[in-house]
């Protein structure tokens, strides 16, 4: 009888069974990003702290006196989680190594939406990225301040429309393309960049994982589903977070120590960007001419990433 | 007595935190704070203490990763100064609502706009709703002694809230005094190790920081406002515990040849020796002149105050800041508004002196007095400045 | 200072009965607010279909979709919000979501 050798079977109910963040919290219907908190949580395990940024997962999690945080949890400000995570990793060692908590290993984990990671959280990142904590950091990129009211961020992609980035009659919606965060967490020169979409849960949760055992500084850039904000339906936030990755919008992708590595099957043409868009609210007001401009976006930056993974060789 | 080592007191302020058993310091280094932050890295690089020292890119994420490590249950100290403190500003109130014991060294300096590295009290100033516990050092000891105290009054399971300790800057931080140092034996059974009310560990998992909707926060202000004001019996009890080990005991409110006094001058800080100088030669002249030095200004000690300037006519108050377009410097306007109701107060003369470094010696402060004197209502001036 | 782990206080606290900080210390006691009172719609599952690979469970936001005894899966009604992903990601058919009618 013959066996077939490495083979991963995939099974969901090989997924840790318990729930971390618990029913109840207040997202909205559909919401991608919850959805992700969700899976992260079940990667990570019992042995962690979390230092949440102000956002939609604290807001929606931790109104006194309720909290749906199974785990241990700190919530400081918008633009700190870098530094407070950067302090629990330092206390946690410090304490670890003077006999004061049990002798057992606690990964400080620091989860920041765009904002708090892109924008007013940049500093912070940096700073805790270069000092080399052994701490794991999240991104949950909903793509725009989705908790305030959908204002734009350095994430919003081209055109989408926000807020403070609206489709008027001059300027139509964002005029910057997204601030390509992986590829400066790169240049930090840490040990473990990846991105991840809850569409492909056990590709996120290895990659949860990964980082989870890396000695060091790890960042994972989470893409997060928004229906609220970018007004699609709440049950296509699975499908939109699959389009998005075979449009060559979001790419799936690790950087281990400095080599590039595609976790995604690298398709001979990209799915027109087009088919993303369309379900999508905040595009609506592009016009065929606008696609376009999107889509050759795109196309340059898939090409960036290509010559990265074709030539980029580990430190 | 024990013995007496010269050291520069800001250099001292960081050897009185080695003797603290700290588990984290996260420090970025701001004139005329760094050589505290230098000197506490030497001490942890040397490994002469177990501790790990976060070189923060910021102020801002100095004050944010000691309060991670604060929830983390280790002893977490941080120092700043003027626009550091500033940069701090949004996060303090943060630290003292999640009843964080940090303990912070704030070496005091001007604030800019213009830029200033010299001393003055605008920086802790703009600080002072935060709901920090604050004091002052008058000189090198006090630092050394206040510094080992802040961290068991703010770790007290009935204060629980963040100290900072401030050292005027260049005026105290960059002096050379003698400085006697308690032992290490002896800190110990005086500071003994951190026991968290609360503490982030997977053990005991908990959410800290979780946010307020209307219907809770005004219960929540008025818990954290309470908490302050009874905060000061525990600073009083433990002042006593710390004179009856080491024999220096601290009150609220220290006074200088004040009883019986008809005129009281008001100081913070190390301009309080200065001032009594100044009193001693006022008094060989027959004035009848005293000096209330308040080393605590947050909690506010009233009785404290009221029972030093008990029977004076005149109380003239040395403020190092002011609120620009308002009632004047901060001591004074919260003194007046403090003795408003009280029957036979004092008149109160309020001189903003000595900011930006501006020096004020010990004739300056007999100036004030004559012009105190003269000063027909209670409004406040400045002085010093070049008309 | 003296009490840590309260017992169930009523709501709304008085000012000194705030937990120091703010701090919770019941882990996901949001689970006492029942979410599924938000749904215009609710997914029933057909087990006639139903293949047993448990990607609806992966892929509800709220995580309140169980396996029963048997290996099926249904959603806890206190929670769910009628999203709708796990009828869409369904790819048997075995789900599909009907109007609450109030």
């Amino acid at each position: 009888m013959s066996t077939v050798q490495n083979f991963e079977i995939y099974v969901p109910k090989l997924l840790d069974r318990r729930e971390f963040f618990s029913a109840g919290h207040r997202a909205c219907q559909g919401c991608g990003e919850v959805l992700a908190l969700r899976l992260i949580l079940k990667a990570l395990g019992d042995d962690v702290v979390v230092s949440n940024a102000t956002g939609c997962m604290e807001i929606i999690s931790s109104a006194y006196p309720q909290t749906a945080w199974e785990v241990p949890y700190i919530h400081v400000a918008f633009e700190n989680a870098g530094a407070v995570a950067s302090g629990v990793e330092a206390a946690l060692k410090a304490l670890r190594r003077k006999g004061r908590i049990a002798d057992r290993y606690v990964k400080s984990v620091a989860i920041a939406g765009d904002g708090g990671t892109v924008d007013i959280g940049f500093q912070a990142l940096s700073g805790a990225m270069e000092r080399g904590h052994d701490m794991v950091f999240f991104c949950l990129d909903n793509e725009a301040y989705m908790n305030t009211g959908i204002q734009r961020s350095s994430a919003t992609p081209f055109m989408a429309a926000t807020t403070t980035s609206p489709a008027g009659k001059v300027i139509k919606g964002q005029r910057t393309g997204k601030k390509n965060m992986p590829e400066i967490m790169v240049a930090h020169n840490i040990p473990y960049v990846a991105t991840a979409c809850p569409s492909y849960p056990i590709d996120l949760v290895n990659k949860v994982k990964k980082a989870k055992e890396v000695k060091g500084p790890a960042y994972i850039h989470v893409f997060s589903m928004c229906p609220t904000g970018w007004r699609s339906a709440s049950e296509e936030t699975i499908k939109l977070g699959r389009l998005v990755v075979e449009t060559g919008v979001f790419p799936l992708y690790e950087v281990e120590n400095g080599k590039y590595r595609m976790t995604m099957e690298i398709p001979k043409k990209l799915r027109p960007v087009e088919d993303y868009l369309k379900l999508q609210g905040r595009f609506r007001h592009l016009n065929p001419d606008d696609i376009e401009k999107v889509q050759a976006l795109v196309n340059k930056e898939w090409r960036k990433l290509m010559n990265k993974v074709a030539c980029m060789k580990p430190w | 007595m024990g013995k007496r080592i010269g050291m520069e007191v800001a250099i001292a302020a960081s050897e009185a935190v080695a003797l603290c058993n700290i588990d984290v310091a996260a420090v970025y280094p701001i004139t005329p704070q760094s050589h505290m932050a230098e000197h506490l890295a030497d001490i942890i690089h040397d490994g002469r203490i177990d501790a790990e020292f976060i070189t923060v890119e910021s102020e801002h994420s100095s004050i944010s990763a000691c309060a991670g490590a604060s929830a983390a249950g280790a002893r977490a100290y941080t120092a700043t100064s003027s626009q550091g403190l500033m940069l701090m500003h949004e996060i303090l109130p943060i630290v003292s609502a999640m009843r964080l014991p940090v303990v912070m060294g704030n070496a005091n300096r001007a604030v800019s706009g213009p830029l200033s590295i010299w001393n003055d009290h605008s920086d802790i100033m703009p600080q002072r709703d935060s709901g920090w516990i604050c004091m002052f050092a008058e000189n090198g000891q006090e630092v050394v002694d206040l510094t080992i105290q802040s961290f068991k009054i703010a770790e007290h399971p009935d204060v629980m809230l963040p100290v900072v300790l401030n050292i005027d800057g260049f005026q105290l931080t960059h002096m050379i005094e003698p400085l006697e140092f308690p032992s290490q034996k002896e800190v110990n059974k005086f500071l003994p190790p951190r026991k968290p009310f609360a503490s982030l560990h997977p053990d005991n998992p908990l959410s800290m920081g979780c946010f307020n909707t209307p219907d809770i926060y005004m219960e929540t202000m008025k818990a954290k406002d309470t908490a302050l004001h009874n905060s000061k019996k525990t600073i009083v009890k433990i002042w006593n515990e710390w004179g009856k080990q080491f024999g220096r005991t601290y009150r609220p409110v220290e006074t200088y040849k004040a009883k019986g006094a008809d005129t009281l001058i008001v100081t913070m800080g190390s301009m309080g020796e200065t001032a009594s100088i100044a009193v001693d030669q006022l008094r060989k002249k027959g004035i009848s002149v005293g000096l209330v030095k308040m080393r605590l200004w947050r909690p506010f000690p009233l009785d404290e105050l009221r029972a030093a300037i008990k029977g004076c006519k005149t109380l003239i108050v040395m403020d190092r800041a002011v609120s620009f377009g308002g009632a004047g410097g901060p001591v004074g306007t919260e003194i007046k508004s403090l003795l408003y109701h009280d029957k036979g107060r004092p008149r109160i003369v309020d001189f903003i002196m000595g900011l930006g470094g501006r020096d004020v010696t010990v004739d300056d402060f007999i100036a004030m007095v004559e012009r105190a004197k003269k000063k027909k209502d209670e409004t406040y001036e400045y002085y010093g400045v070049r008309e | 200072m003296k009490q840590k782990k309260a017992a169930s206080k009523a709501w709304p606290e008085k000012w000194n009965e705030i937990n120091p900080g703010c701090m919770v210390f019941i882990p996901g006691n949001a689970s006492t607010y029942h979410t599924g009172s938000w749904r215009a719609q609710r997914p029933e599952w057909d087990n006639k279909k139903c293949i047993k690979c448990g990607l609806c469970y992966i892929f509800c936001p709220e995580g309140c979709i169980s396996e029963d005894a048997e290996g099926f899966f249904k959603a806890n009604l206190d929670y769910c919000k009628g999203c709708g992903i796990c009828a869409h990601e369904c790819w048997p058919g075995a789900i599909k979501m009907f109007e609450e009618e109030e």
